[in-house]
């Protein structure tokens, strides 16, 4: 489902934040995705939601060559994947529901269509009650279920998570965990690039370490 | 089709929220874009009633005609043949015959020619026509006059054209005015779009970068910008129409004095309808233009 081949980034002057990575990842499976920090995590997925393009060799998402898609094409692989950023990246101007509703309206769904399906996403990571909140009067955990929420709304087949569990304490951290077991396990594909693998260790089927850039042995 | 109905509905409220968001801001800028458009307008409308109290003065000259007479031994029935033949012309408006007793009655009236006129052994005047053009160009008028002339029995044509030419070149320095404010204050309207839009923009930068981030396609993103700025242009439109309708309302009692000055009963028109909606369209087509070359400025990657 996913695979790199050889794949390097290069950021000038000279610096590889990837260099050389080749590994695949079959679909139904959740992977983690560790090492320390600037070690590539966030690079490698940024690559595959083509938010940066590799120097060097191919990303490839079911068969199609990210690195090389053309500009217009882009938006249609973004629908395809759900993203949870670092920095989670939330509108702090409209709340819960308008946050997550906004896939949605980007795709073009019908608007009744689309207010089930935001329902049913926040109830799955147990915000339903909340949805009137503006992230700012959400607490931390709540926010980075919000964000799973918004990746999670158009029911995609492959969810990348940076560091989903960052930040959090650790009974919070356990529940957002447990949000992505869940859809492990009916049949998510799942990259999460963490540094606690113990709280998907249950799960994982992989875990791929990088170190300044580079690939280390990966342990099934 | 209903999913692209939505999508622009969606862009449209949205740009009208934003309008309403910052009701100040939003003033000033339709204020600007007002006053800018109503310059042109204005001079479009004062150029029409220039053009109407020219023809309304009284003066037989500010309407161009042409006078045609015939020779002296003429009878009735050639100038009954003459007379059909000026109202067949396409461009004869309106025919009006003056028969030669009629010219020495209007003569005999005027003071002190009385006598002269008695002296004469016989009617000097001969049977004379004036004919109204329907189309007033110098070029039409003088082709209608070399025709008329080459006609039998037609002793002289006379036509005003000093004056018809006159007129002709007050107008085209008019309209050409009115041109090119219209062109200079169309760029000011682009100009003032290029800025807001910019401004939106960067206000909505956080919500661009998402967007794209989740999967929006540049249309997605620019459509309401393009809603906003012809929204924007197209209520500065309006602004300049109400300008120019109180303009009307200011100007229209002093033109009346004038007007009664000059014997006539000339009344200010305002903005033809006609005027009026090539002002709102020329108005959003501009606030678009001036949101398309800003998202192209702002929103590259």
């Amino acid at each position: 489902m996913i695979r790199f081949e050889h794949v390097t980034r290069r950021y000038p002057p000279g610096i590889d934040a990837l260099a050389n990575v080749s590994f695949s990842i079959e679909s139904g499976e959740l992977v983690l995705l560790g090492g320390h920090s600037g070690a590539g995590k966030t690079t490698l997925l940024k690559l595959l939601a083509a938010i940066e393009r590799p120097s060097g060799g191919t990303v490839l998402i079911n068969g199609q060559n990210v690195g090389a898609m053309k500009r217009a094409g882009i938006p249609y692989l973004r629908r395809k994947l759900g993203l949870v950023f670092q920095d989670q990246k939330l509108l702090f101007d409209r709340n819960a529901f308008e946050n997550v509703m906004l896939p949605l309206a980007i795709a073009g769904f019908a608007p009744k269509d689309a207010a089930k399906r935001v329902r049913a996403a926040l109830d799955k990571v147990g915000l339903l009650a909340r949805e009137k909140a503006m992230p700012i009067a959400l607490s931390g955990g709540e926010q980075q279920r919000l964000a799973i929420a918004r990746a999670v709304v158009s029911r995609p087949a492959i969810l990348l998570a940076d560091e989903p569990t960052a930040h959090l304490d650790p009974e919070t951290a356990k529940d957002v965990a447990a949000i992505f077991h869940g859809f492990h396990q009916v049949g998510v594909t799942i990259l999460i690039a963490t540094y606690d693998d113990e709280l998907f260790a249950a799960s994982a089927s992989q875990r791929l370490i990088l170190n300044h850039g580079r690939m280390e042995s990966a342990p099934a | 089709m209903n999913a692209w109905l939505t999508q622009h509905g969606k862009a449209l409220t949205w740009a009208l929220r934003r309008l309403t968001a910052a009701p100040v801001n939003t003033l000033l800028s339709l204020l600007a874009i007002g006053v800018a458009l109503a310059l042109p307008a204005g001079g479009q409308m004062l150029l029409g009633n220039a053009l109407q109290f020219a023809r309304s003065t009284g003066n037989d000259n500010a309407t161009p005609q042409i006078s045609l007479f015939l020779s002296l031994n003429a009878d009735r029935k050639a100038a009954d043949g003459i007379a059909a033949r000026l109202r067949n012309l396409a461009n004869a408006k309106d025919v009006r015959f003056v028969s030669r007793d009629d010219a020495l009655k209007r003569m005999q009236a005027g003071e002190g020619l009385a006598e002269v006129i008695a002296a004469l052994p016989k009617n000097p005047f001969p049977d004379a026509f004036v004919v109204k053009p329907r189309d007033e160009s110098p070029a039409a008028i003088e082709k209608m006059r070399d025709e008329i002339s080459r006609w039998a029995k037609v002793e002289h044509v006379q036509l005003d054209s000093t004056w018809v030419r006159r007129l002709d070149a007050m107008l085209r320095l008019g309209r050409t005015g009115v041109a090119l404010l219209t062109l200079l204050l169309g760029l000011g309207l682009v100009a003032i779009t290029f800025t807001t839009i910019r401004l939106q923009i960067l206000s909505q930068r956080a919500e661009i970068e998402v967007s794209r981030l989740l999967g929006a396609a540049e249309s997605f993103i620019r459509r309401p910008y393009y809603y906003f700025g012809a929204l924007q242009g197209l209520a500065g439109g309006a602004v300049a129409w109400l300008i120019v309708m109180g303009m009307t309302g200011v100007l229209s009692g002093p033109v009346a004095e004038v007007a009664l000055l000059y014997n006539t009963s000339v009344t200010l028109t305002p903005l033809a309808a006609l005027d009026a909606m090539l002002l709102l369209v020329l108005a959003g087509g501009l606030g678009w233009l001036g949101a398309a070359l800003s998202l192209g400025q702002h929103t590259q990657v």
